[in-house]
């Protein structure tokens, strides 16, 4: 990098002052004509020279609910560190739509553009209500001194509403968010990402530490917003992963080792030798 | 509405403001119009320490905010404190006019005294009452503004952000100590006679000069609270708990860290300017890193986190030092730092939780 550019990157006024940052018009941009809304190309990222992705390649279609497995290491929660903004990759591309480089932007101009996440950790506001939680997440200008001086509006209630029965949290609304159960927190973090309304989320092993009740009701949910949502679930359990997707990819030393049907992809020799040799 | 929000639904805070106002009433009668031989009469001199606790409680109170709600620890607030008193220690200089040692219409004593010929470009405007106390909100929001613009868009957070707030006031330290800074050097600015036309030395302007750090600190707590009650105050909470969560709702968590910090400097500012006039002086000692410690020292004695605390535990802790330092000097230190250990240990809520364990003990 030259010194110019440097000093550019150093005094980037986009980096603090939200007061200069140019608003975000995803949705207006987002082309996905073409089928996918997310085309992650040719994407390495190396920690100390261990490669935790190599040359991935993944493309998600609009609307898909699409399952990534792969054993611990394989560089699933890697990928989704890069495609919110929280890692660079050393070389690649990520697309958003056709035309929005996702890697130029940061992260909380990604999750505003409507690319939402769940952390593999459950996170969530623990010492706001559950209602505070949602409220937080919801879409609405998020610049500070928007905050200071406004409430939210009846429709975004309403959508807050909406995402609590959907999510089956409604007779907790007023509950200190901290004191759920892990099943339930869960939830609220995807119906965090639900009030953002996002076109594609991350999550991040859902099911984890769930009751076989709470993972069936999870599956539904996740089910549910096929179609509205592009949603990318990672996840170890495989019955969960029979259960809700059609498409499989599987991940590997960083990168794509099989994708297809659950089917397919069980009978991979390949798929085979990784899980068993584990 | 908003009266609710900011007073009903606090009770603690209700009850400490509740203090502060009827202080802002009843010592200023006690003082003036109660005979001096009565025994409600309160003497000039608890006038004077009262009246510097309530700029220390409003001082606190902007600790708190940045540090309680933010979970930002600013080891550097004396800096903010003392520049707003630098601020109002030059709008009072230039009231002495020329009735200094030596008689100069224009130049301060010690600017005589180094043989300067004329005043430096940044006295200028001083002898303006409003000119100096936009000046003490706007330089320490500036300096703010910067190293927190600086420190946030890095991410330096922690420790390692306290340190470098004790290297700012450190470094400022070491520059207003200099004579060529032209603020007086180790004995900083002093011998003031007059404020808005009232003689400084004057009991009834001390009085009023009471009753304004007691309405600068309602004041002040009101619009804190309006801070931490509204959205973007439970924005500050949630990057207190979980950051980078609240970074993927798509905030912008270095922008809300630097405007708290910008205005939590202000009114550190505030304070500071309250303060000179009623100390008499202002040097450069105010930004020893010391200070800035301490200061963290009450918002914990008195319980972080909840703004009334800070104003119990500005008080209760600078109460202690006036008698410890009045019986034995030596010992301050040390219970200080006592203190510190012993809050941190057994009373992480500070005072303020103390009180509520016992009321839900009692509830129970
Ligand atoms: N910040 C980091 N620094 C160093 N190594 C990392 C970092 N993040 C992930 N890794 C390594 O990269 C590999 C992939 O990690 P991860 O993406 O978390 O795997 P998965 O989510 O598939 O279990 C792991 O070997 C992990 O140790
Ligand atoms: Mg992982």
């Amino acid at each position: 990098m030259n010194p110019l550019n440097r000093l550019r990157e150093t005094w980037r006024p986009d980096q603090v002052f939200d007061l200069v940052q140019p608003t975000p018009t995803f949705d207006k941009s987002l082309d996905t004509k073409h089928g996918p809304i997310l085309y992650v190309e040719d994407v390495s990222v190396s920690f100390d020279g261990f490669k935790a992705l190599n040359n991935l390649n993944l493309y998600i279609d609009d609307g898909e609910l699409r399952c990534i497995i792969g054993p611990n290491g394989a560089g699933k929660t890697t990928m989704m560190d890069v495609i919110t903004g929280k890692t660079k990759p050393d070389s690649g591309s990520v697309y958003f739509g056709q035309r929005i480089n996702l890697l130029k932007l940061s992260e909380h101009a990604i999750a505003r553009g409507g690319i939402g996440r769940k952390f593999q950790k459950p996170t969530i506001f623990e010492a706001l209500s559950v209602f505070e939680n949602l409220e937080l997440a919801t879409a609405s200008n998020k610049h500070v001194w928007y905050t200071l001086n406004h409430h939210l509006s009846g429709e975004q209630r309403d959508r807050i509403d909406e995402v609590l029965t959907q999510i089956g949290l409604t007779n907790h609304y007023q509950q200190e968010a901290g004191a759920l159960s892990h099943g339930q927190k869960q939830w609220l973090e995807i119906g965090m990402l639900l009030v953002q309304n996002p076109r594609v989320l991350l999550v991040d092993e859902p099911v984890a530490g769930m009751t076989g009740e709470e993972v069936e009701h999870t599956a539904q949910l996740l089910t549910s917003l096929k179609g509205r949502h592009s949603v990318i679930v990672v996840e170890h359990d495989m019955a969960f992963v029979r259960s809700i997707a059609n498409k499989v990819t599987v991940l590997h030393q960083g990168s794509v080792l099989a994708e297809g049907s659950m089917d397919q992809v069980q009978s991979d020799p390949r798929v085979v030798e990784v899980y068993l040799g584990e | 509405m908003l009266t609710q929000r900011l007073l009903l639904s606090d009770r603690g805070g209700m009850l400490v403001l509740g203090l502060v106002v009827l202080m802002a009433i009843i010592v200023p009668i006690c003082n003036l119009a109660v005979p001096g031989d009565s025994p409600l009469h309160v003497s000039n001199f608890t006038v004077g320490l009262l009246g510097k606790f309530l700029c220390f409680a409003l001082l606190a109170l902007s600790v708190d905010l940045i540090w309680g709600y933010a979970g930002i620890l600013s080891l550097g607030h004396g800096a903010f404190f003392t520049l707003g008193g630098y601020g109002m220690g030059m709008y009072l200089m230039r009231q002495i006019g020329d009735r200094g040692v030596y008689g100069h219409p224009e130049l301060m004593d010690f600017m005589v005294v180094l043989n300067w010929q004329e005043l430096p470009w940044y006295w200028q405007g001083f002898d303006m009452f409003w000119f100096a106390m936009l000046m003490v909100l706007l330089v320490p929001g500036l300096l703010a503004l910067a190293f927190g613009w600086l420190a946030f868009r890095s991410r330096v957070t922690g420790v390692y952000f306290a340190i470098i707030t004790q290297a700012l006031t450190y470094a400022l330290m070491l520059a207003f100590f200099r004579n060529e800074m032209g603020f007086g050097g180790n004995n900083g600015l002093n011998d003031f006679k007059e404020i808005l036309g009232f003689d400084l030395a004057a009991q009834a302007t001390r009085v009023g000069l009471f009753i304004a750090s007691a309405i600068a600190l309602v004041l002040g707590y009101l619009a804190c609270r309006y801070i931490v009650t509204s959205r973007a105050g439970r924005v500050i909470v949630s990057i207190r708990d979980a950051e980078s969560r609240t970074r993927f709702c798509g905030y912008q968590v270095e922008s809300y860290k630097l405007w708290l910090f910008v205005f939590s400097a202000m009114l550190a500012a505030v304070a500071g300017a309250l303060y000179v006039p009623q100390v008499g002086i202002i040097n450069p000692g105010e930004f020893a890193p010391l200070n800035s410690i301490e200061m963290v020292v009450w918002v914990a004695t008195g319980g972080r986190g909840t703004l009334f605390g800070a104003i119990v535990g500005a008080f209760s802790v600078n109460y202690a030092k006036t008698f410890f330092t009045t019986y034995s000097p030596e010992t301050w230190l040390f219970i200080l730092g006592g203190l510190f250990v012993l809050v941190t240990l057994l009373l992480p809520k500070g005072i303020v939780g103390l009180f509520d364990r016992f009321r839900r003990k009692g509830e129970k």
